[in-house]
């Protein structure tokens, strides 16, 4: 029983992590249908960006809590400056393209962005500091680390301000119109520049914060650990049901738990087959995913 | 027996998205030879009615029976789009839909691919049936290009084309499959009245000199009006109206519902 | 004088402010990473100032570029611009005998003495940048003409290597015997790769392609019962020579010629298969799906056979790859193969034969004669992908299509 525990908190945990990066997948795919290949180097890049700036902050003489909250910040706002960036340079010029050319370009940028890693820091694996202190009352729990909680926690509230935020604000009534129909939404006079603009930033923000509570969970990073956490998560959104917020916690709970389990009971050489597997499996059966619509074509 | 027959018969013939419903109990028959028209305001349903006959949408309900001249009847029901044009149905789309980046005689070349036969092995070797069947694909297509006069634009690609000659390219494609029935689904979309004009003996000449019949959507009414043996109206998925153009022109449901002061005859 | 040079020199202020912001912003972005370096093993910080110089200046001129770019790419000057260039200096190379008949023969005279003009390394590059140009035409019977996106095509690559390779060491089996057969495993593949993905959109297919690409990585990484992990297989035989000893070297001239015959076959079928009913069948469909099931094709079986089609060369050059190098391992078979292959058929061109050539011998030759720089190579090629995107999505020879002539009778214009 304490083997299943154990096996549940962990698929909670990659879950959550999934879930963070996959919200960016579906937000911009929800409103530009663009596949954003490099979303899994923003991630990367996250927590590479956290690792640098607690380094150097530690060398201050930085520690706790306000370590990780600073470097954690520092990383977020980075990530999310390189995935506006990313978008202007990659994307936008290529908005009224044929379908294949952001995807291209998309995956040109992800070998870009990891190779720019490689070369400007190293190919080693970087010890991560486990940033995140064991909590006192957390010393009598066996089936879940405190960094585990906090990955879990985190997730939880970032869904669930993200969710107001659409619900709620301007700019997310703005998102979802330009999810809807761009040009309509331009007509209307919603700046769509500056709600996709804004879309890759929060997807960014929150992939960064999946990258750094990982590679603090983890204890270690390395270039290119964007690119198997980026299918994954890909997977996971596409599971939940591609453009759908919830669908994206769905998804990436369904997949945590389901790489945990399999791993744990049957192989744990094949982890990432599953997670391949699941994703072909979904894409050739129900592209919808669990909560997705399907949608048709107009003739 | 099959002389009276129609070619296209469409029985109750009912197509529910969810729980809109877009087509509902139309029926429609188109006899040999003839030129129908089916108009209405937009969102009536009639290229969702295209859609259904052509095999791009499954109907909730109803029966969609074909009698090819001189073959048997054949249903139409869950057949595939490419099965129901090697039937013999061809369509034009209502927003242009050529391909692009093929030269003009390429696209209606495309269109003898049902009627062809060479595969893979023929490709490479290119023994003499395969060429002799090219040079075929390659003449007949020309052909049909001099029909709708487009033969000077032969090597041109299709993106490259005026708007109205794109229009006869469609019909010039469609024409290539050796259709019995052809569908124009606004045909005359954005064309100036000279333009129109062409148009209107353009089709009466396909149906004058291959004897195809003739069933399209239109808005511009002078021409529905000129060319039109027979006008079904559809309004929010259902007939309204149906007989000669006068009697529809006539017909107070019509012309409330559609016509009114957008029509001058 | 006066009123023209005003806004003339606003302008210039103007555009010196853009670049300057756009520096700027990059000095801050590429900071933490550029500037500071972690030591994990003595726990230093290194800081590298100069690389924000750099990073400032850099961004600054390309931004200049850039923008210059992408305005005359939104004018439409550059493509018709390079479309007459283009198409004149085809039509001159082909049509002036001149001119044609001497780069012809000058052409087959270096190919064939070139293992005896250089060296035995570099005929081996030679060879490598010649399987990629199989690679390059196979994949874009899939990619540039049928316009799916195949993402995972190093699967069938992997499928042929491993076919010679475990056949030849569990049978003996031989070269020649294997290299068909190769094909037509890999052939097979395809078809039971293309099945599932048959209603799939652009990205999606993509994305299960590559899928499909990992999981066959990974199983062969894996299963070491079937394909022996990571370690792989080695002490594959090299192509027989029907009794005639050959060293090392000559082996190597010996594969070349091969290659030579391999490539030049292939560049023929595949020019035979693009203009030909299947051939318009494939780029219909990636014209408009829609359009091509109404005009009467089956989408489904263009789709098959698009990608067992394709496939089927990867199974070639996999069995040849085996062949050459005598020892496979999965590694040679990352998604990073299959992005390489792809970005040969978007930079040469899709559907372009002499295209994929060009971009072939670009993405393997240049690196190779850029040995000082070979660590940006990775680099430049994300870049490159990119920036080909953007600015020539057409590739640099865009696939010219097939030219009819009517006089009295019918005779067929050439096509690249």
């Amino acid at each position: 029983m304490d083997y299943f525990l154990e096996l549940f908190v962990g698929g909670l945990t990659r879950g959550s992590i999934y879930a963070l990066i996959a919200l960016g997948y579906t937000m911009v795919y929800g409103i530009i249908e663009l596949i954003n290949f490099a979303h899994g180097e923003i991630y990367m890049i996250g927590a590479f960006t956290a690792l640098i700036v607690a380094s150097a902050l530690s060398l201050l003489g930085m520690s706790g809590w306000s370590l990780l909250m600073l470097a954690g910040v520092i990383a977020v706002i980075y990530s999310a400056a390189y995935g506006f960036t990313l978008e202007k340079i990659a994307y936008k010029p290529l908005r009224k393209a044929q379908r294949l050319s952001p995807l291209i370009s998309a995956i040109g940028m992800s070998i870009f962005l990891q190779n720019y890693v490689l070369l400007a820091q190293t190919s080693d694996f970087l010890s991560f500091p486990a940033l995140i202190k064991e909590f006192s009352f957390m010393e009598n729990v066996t089936i879940m680390r405190s960094s585990e909680l906090v990955i879990f926690i985190t997730t939880a509230i970032a869904t669930i301000l993200l969710s107001l935020f659409i619900k709620f604000t301007r700019m997310g009534k703005a998102m979802r119109a330009v999810a809807q129909d761009k040009t309509m939404a331009m007509l209307l006079g919603v700046n769509v520049n500056r709600v996709i603009s804004v879309t890759f930033i929060i997807g960014s923000a929150l992939a960064a914060v999946g990258g750094v509570l990982i590679s603090s969970h983890i204890g270690q990073i390395n270039f290119y650990i964007g690119f198997i956490a980026g299918i994954k998560a890909f997977t996971a959104a596409v599971l939940g049901g591609i453009g759908s917020v919830p669908g994206a916690v769905l998804g990436g709970l369904v997949l945590g738990w389901t790489e945990s389990f399999a791993t744990g009971y049957v192989s744990s050489d094949y982890e990432d087959v599953f997670a391949f597997g699941l994703l072909v499996f979904i894409l050739i059966f129900r592209p919808s995913g669990i909560l997705g619509k399907t949608s048709s074509e107009k003739v | 027996m099959t002389a009276t027959m129609p070619v296209l018969d469409i029985r109750g013939l009912t197509m529910d998205f969810g729980g809109l419903r877009a087509l509902d109990n139309i029926s429609i028959q188109v006899n040999k030879g003839e030129i129908v028209a089916l108009i209405g305001p937009n969102g009536a349903g009639k290229t969702t009615f295209f859609n259904c006959i052509t095999g791009m949408y499954e109907p909730t309900k109803g029966d969609m029976i074909i009698a090819p001249p001189g073959k048997a009847e054949q249903r139409l029901n869950k057949l595939k789009p490419n099965i129901v044009t090697a039937h013999g149905l061809a369509r034009t789309f209502q927003n242009i839909r050529l391909f692009q980046r093929m030269t003009v005689l390429e696209n209606v070349m495309v269109a003898r691919h049902c009627r062809t036969f060479s595969g893979i092995a023929g490709a490479i070797l290119r023994d003499k049936r395969t060429q002799r069947e090219e040079n075929d694909m390659v003449e007949f297509s020309y052909k049909m290009l001099e029909k709708v006069g487009l033969s000077r634009y032969v090597n041109e690609l299709a993106h490259e084309l005026p708007y109205g000659a794109q229009r006869r390219l469609e019909i010039a494609r469609a024409m290539a499959t050796e259709p019995f029935l052809l569908l124009l689904d606004e045909p005359a979309a954005g064309m100036n009245p000279k333009e129109t004009s062409e148009l209107d003996q353009l089709i009466t000449k396909i149906r004058n000199e291959e004897g195809i019949a003739i069933l399209l959507i239109e808005h511009d009414m002078k021409l529905v009006m000129s060319i039109s043996e027979r006008i079904y109206v559809l309004d929010y998925g259902q007939m309204i109206a149906h007989g000669t153009p006068k009697e529809v022109s006539d017909n107070p449901d019509v012309i409330k519902a559609y016509l009114g002061e957008a029509f001058d005859a | 004088m006066d009123t023209d040079l005003k806004p003339f020199l606003q302008r210039i202020l103007n555009e010196i402010r853009k670049s300057s912001a756009v520096a700027l912003w990059f000095m801050f972005l590429t900071f933490p990473i550029m500037v500071m370096k972690v030591n994990p093993l003595d726990k230093t910080l290194k800081w590298r100032w100069m690389n924000m110089v750099y990073v400032g200046i850099g961004a600054f001129f390309l931004s200049f570029i850039w923008r210059y770019l992408l305005e005359r790419k939104e004018m439409g000057a550059a493509k018709d611009e390079a479309e007459t260039w283009q198409k004149r200096a085809g039509k001159l190379i082909r049509s002036d005998k001149r001119i044609s008949i001497p780069c012809t023969v000058g052409l087959i005279i270096f190919a064939v003495s070139f293992p005896f003009l250089f060296s035995s390394y570099q005929t081996s590059i030679m060879i490598t940048a010649l399987m990629y140009v199989m690679l390059g035409l196979g994949l874009n019977i899939v990619v540039g003409l049928a316009g799916l996106l195949d993402l995972g095509y190093v699967a069938f690559y992997a499928v042929g290597a491993y076919f010679y390779a475990l056949m030849n060491h569990h049978f003996g089996l031989g070269f020649w015997v294997a290299l068909p057969l190769a094909g037509g495993l890999a052939a097979t593949f395809g078809i039971l790769l293309g099945f599932p993905v048959l209603r799939l959109r652009g990205d999606y297919l993509a994305i299960v392609t590559l899928g499909f690409g990992e999981i066959i990585r990974l199983i062969l990484e894996n299963w070491n019962e079937l394909s022996y992990g990571p370690s792989g297989i080695a002490g594959i035989s090299r192509p027989a020579t029907f009794g005639i000893n050959l060293t090392l070297q000559q082996h190597m001239i010996y594969l070349y010629y091969i290659m030579i015959c391999l490539v030049i076959f292939t560049m023929l079928v595949v020019s035979r298969l693009r203009n030909s009913r299947i051939g318009r069948a494939w780029i219909a469909l990636r014209e408009d799906e829609v359009a091509c099931q109404a005009m009467g094709i089956d989408k489904t079986k263009t789709k098959l056979t698009a990608f067992a089609l394709g496939a089927t060369w990867a199974g070639f050059v996999g069995c040849i790859l085996a062949a050459k190098t005598t020892f496979i391992n999965p590694a040679s078979f990352t998604f990073m193969e299959s992005a390489m292959i792809l970005s040969i058929v978007v930079l040469g061109g899709m559907g372009s034969i002499v295209g994929v050539v060009v971009g072939a011998f670009i993405l393997i030759l240049l690196p190779e004669y850029l040995r000082a720089f070979s660590q940006y190579r990775m680099l430049a090629f994300g870049a490159s992908m990119v920036l080909i995107m953007v600015f020539r999505p057409q590739g640099i020879i865009s696939g010219i299509r097939q030219r009819y002539e009517f006089h009295k009778g019918l005779s067929k214009g050439e096509a690249l």
